[in-house]
């Protein structure tokens, strides 16, 4: 370079054959490039802070991962953006929001808090936009579906509503509690919320015909967390069983329990106590505690469930909670409407997913139609989805019913007094 | 009578943890003016972080008190250099508006412990191991043996504060602080090592009191707002700063509490004591026992 001039000849000797070969370079690696389609995304908003919550969002992840290795849906990929609401209901909007008009997402799975599906719904109607709950159980939900379709029908259960879970309790007490345990009344203990409301109303309906007489029901405010009075009330009346309908607590009232020596045994719904992380936040206490749910460890509802429990709990280090289940199936019954609708217009992934008859982890999961009176719920049956019920013994999640899964039998502390012991 | 007895029982010992906890929160009122409004915040991390080291670490439920004690101390002596030395030696805050940036500093304090613990270990609710497990008959009520240790263990711990603040040099300096803090000065008493051994009696107390929670009820991070409210209403309605004062509200909001859950509905449990600020802001603003 020293001292020589650049004539534009030799600029052009120097510029021409590496600019050929820029460009061919260039042609070839857009060549290359050319058919990656869009992936198709799905927003997942979940409550990353809590135990329930935050197995939406994992679990729905490893489901697009699924998808995605076996060649994703219609040749696209799937991918899953997730938010976090902190249990908030604004902070839900706003998260659902953004998903639809900046993200730009096919659907939305999101929440098991039913306050904040309750706060989703309208907005899934207005922006068009799926939207399952993979855990949100009031019945108003699927209720405001039937009764203005046009505009809620965008809306889906992925689990089953606050009625069916009363349903599938009673189903139980009957054929376990009062059977094999001579109970014959019980007192229904559940924290005031959306969900509650609706569950309450069946217990009432549901426990005495299912053989146990409602001798009391308390409703407490979640953020109790002095439950001695409760308890004390509970025993006070003398009922064989505790019927509870707990989700924001749980470790609390259980702790207590054990530590007040409360001799009366609890069943019912106690959402915490569905994840393994359970046992080591009560530090055991939880023994004998039984809950519904949607599956549990080592117990195959379907062909499907030991699999995603297991590479799960690898992943994770707890088990997926009830609604990690169904948050799975539900990624995977959105691909399979997109498939079948051909497209992710939203009124034909409604359409199809109307005509979902999917098996998943949960079991066989269909949605109840635009006649019935919860729409868009999920089927509650023998065949389909019934859950399962689960008792903590010796640290691990035992399956006790329905007997057809069930790998062990009810077995309560010593501590606990029933009728047949 | 057995309802009445079980009210008397369980109040006593809920009431106790209140009062320890508030104990901590009016002495640093009265001797430095800071109403600390992460409180709340400081009692989640010990009770959490003694969770983790009775249980995640495996020291067992003596290490994991003593693990949770310290990192409420530690917290304490954070938020005292991070976030309140600096506001109070700052010249670019005007002198008269020092504590409403204190109010505001702790206050977002508290949330980012909130936020940050939450997403360290879940806003699960978690329990630390009874320190005496069984339960024993008072009075024909079961009682967990715990809950009558909880109770003993706080009223030595404020006997002993007690015992520090008026039979004690250091406990009597902290005294004429609250008093006359300038006249303190003109002695030669250096104010901000007062202050540090205010800070870190408060630590030890919040640390006891949120490790003494989590083995009686449970906490969970959602209860910091909370807890700091509990404490700020029964300091309010003890009369600000004032020790006897904020006892007497603990138990004063313990058996309301404990009486509403009982013969009302539980529900409606802290509403009662609510009201009862209320008016007492309403018609004795200076407290049960204020000297104002």
């Amino acid at each position: 370079m020293n001292g020589s001039k650049q004539t534009p000849a030799r600029l052009a000797r120097w510029i021409v054959p590496r600019a050929v070969a820029l460009a061919a370079a260039l042609s070839l690696t857009s060549a290359a490039a050319v058919p990656a389609p869009e992936p198709i995304k799905i927003g997942v908003i979940g409550e990353a802070s809590s135990v329930a919550g935050a197995s939406i969002t994992a679990a729905a992840q490893m489901a697009a991962d699924d998808i995605n290795a076996h060649g994703g849906v219609n040749g696209r990929q799937i991918e899953v953006i997730v938010y976090d609401d902190h249990s908030s209901a604004a902070d839900a909007v706003r998260a659902f929001q953004r998903a639809a008009t900046e993200d730009k997402v096919s659907a939305v799975i999101g929440s098991y808090i039913s306050e904040v599906a309750l706060a989703i719904e309208p907005w899934s109607g207005r922006l068009k936009v799926p939207f399952i709950t993979p855990g949100a159980a009031s019945t108003d939900i699927s209720k405001h579906v039937h009764d203005d379709y046009a505009q809620y029908k965008y809306t889906f259960h992925g689990w089953l509503t606050s009625a069916f879970i009363a349903q599938s309790i009673c189903d139980f007490d009957k054929d376990t509690i009062v059977k094999d345990f001579h109970a014959k009344t019980t007192v229904i203990m559940s924290e005031d919320a959306a969900w509650t409301t609706p569950l309450d109303a069946r217990y009432e309906d549901c426990l005495p015909k299912a053989g146990l007489k409602v001798l009391d029901h308390i409703r407490f405010n979640p953020d109790t967390t002095d439950f001695t009075p409760i308890f004390n009330k509970i025993e006070g009346e003398h009922p064989d069983i505790i019927t509870t309908g707990i989700s924001h607590v749980g470790v609390q009232p259980t702790v207590q329990w054990h530590d007040q020596r409360v001799p009366i045994a609890m069943d019912g719904q106690s959402s915490q106590a569905t994840t393994s992380s359970f046992w080591k936040d009560t530090n055991g206490d939880a023994e004998g505690v039984i809950t519904a749910t949607a599956a549990a460890p080592g117990v195959a509802v379907t062909p499907f469930t030991n699999p995603f429990t297991e590479a799960y709990t690898k992943k994770n280090g707890v088990s997926p909670s009830y609604c990690g289940y169904t948050s799975y199936d539900d990624v995977h019954i959105i691909a399979d409407a997109i498939k079948r609708a051909g497209s992710t217009d939203p009124d034909k992934m409604v359409d199809a997913l109307e005509k979902t008859h999917y098996v998943g982890t949960i079991g066989t999961v269909e949605f109840y139609g635009r006649d019935d009176l919860y729409t868009h719920a999920l089927k509650y049956g023998p065949g389909l989805v019934t859950g399962s019920f689960i008792q903590w013994q010796n640290g691990k999640q035992v399956t006790i019913w329905p007997r057809a899964i069930a790998n062990g039998k009810i077995s309560f502390p010593a501590a606990i007094k029933t009728p047949h012991s | 009578m057995t309802t009445a007895l079980q009210i008397l029982v369980d109040g006593f010992a809920i009431s106790a943890i209140y009062a320890l906890a508030a104990v901590g929160f009016t002495l640093m009122f009265g001797v430095s003016g800071v109403l600390n409004l992460s409180h709340g915040g400081i009692m989640v991390i010990a009770a959490i972080i003694g969770w983790w080291a009775a249980g995640q670490l495996g020291l067992g439920t003596y290490g994991g008190t003593i693990v949770g004690i310290l990192a409420g101390l530690a917290a304490a002596y954070l938020t005292y250099f991070v976030v309140v030395r600096p506001i109070q030696a700052s010249r670019k805050i005007p002198r008269e508006e020092t504590e409403i940036f204190l109010l505001t500093g702790t206050l977002l304090w508290g949330i980012m412990i909130q936020v940050g613990m939450a997403a360290l270990f879940s806003d699960n609710p978690v329990t630390i191991r009874p320190l005496i497990d069984g339960v024993v008959n008072v009075f024909g009520v079961r009682t967990p043996k715990n809950e009558i240790m909880i109770a003993a263990v706080c009223w030595i711990v404020i006997g002993l504060l007690w015992l520090l603040i008026n039979r004690t040099r250091v406990g009597k300096s902290m005294l004429a602080a609250s008093i006359n803090p300038r006249g303190l000065t003109l002695l030669g008493f250096e104010l901000s090592r007062i202050y540090f051994l205010v800070w870190s009696i408060y630590g030890t107390l919040a640390g006891i009191a949120g490790v003494l929670l989590a083995s009686f009820l449970g906490v969970s991070t959602a209860n910091a707002g909370q807890l700091t409210a509990s404490a700020f209403s029964i300091v309010v309605l003890g009369g600000l700063g004032s020790v006897s004062g904020s006892l007497l509200a603990a138990f004063v909001v313990g058996y309301l509490e404990t009486i509403t859950a009982y013969l009302i509905n539980p529900t409606l449990r802290p509403v009662p004591a609510l009201l009862l600020l209320v008016l007492v802001v309403y018609l004795r603003p200076q407290g049960l026992l204020g000297r104002r």
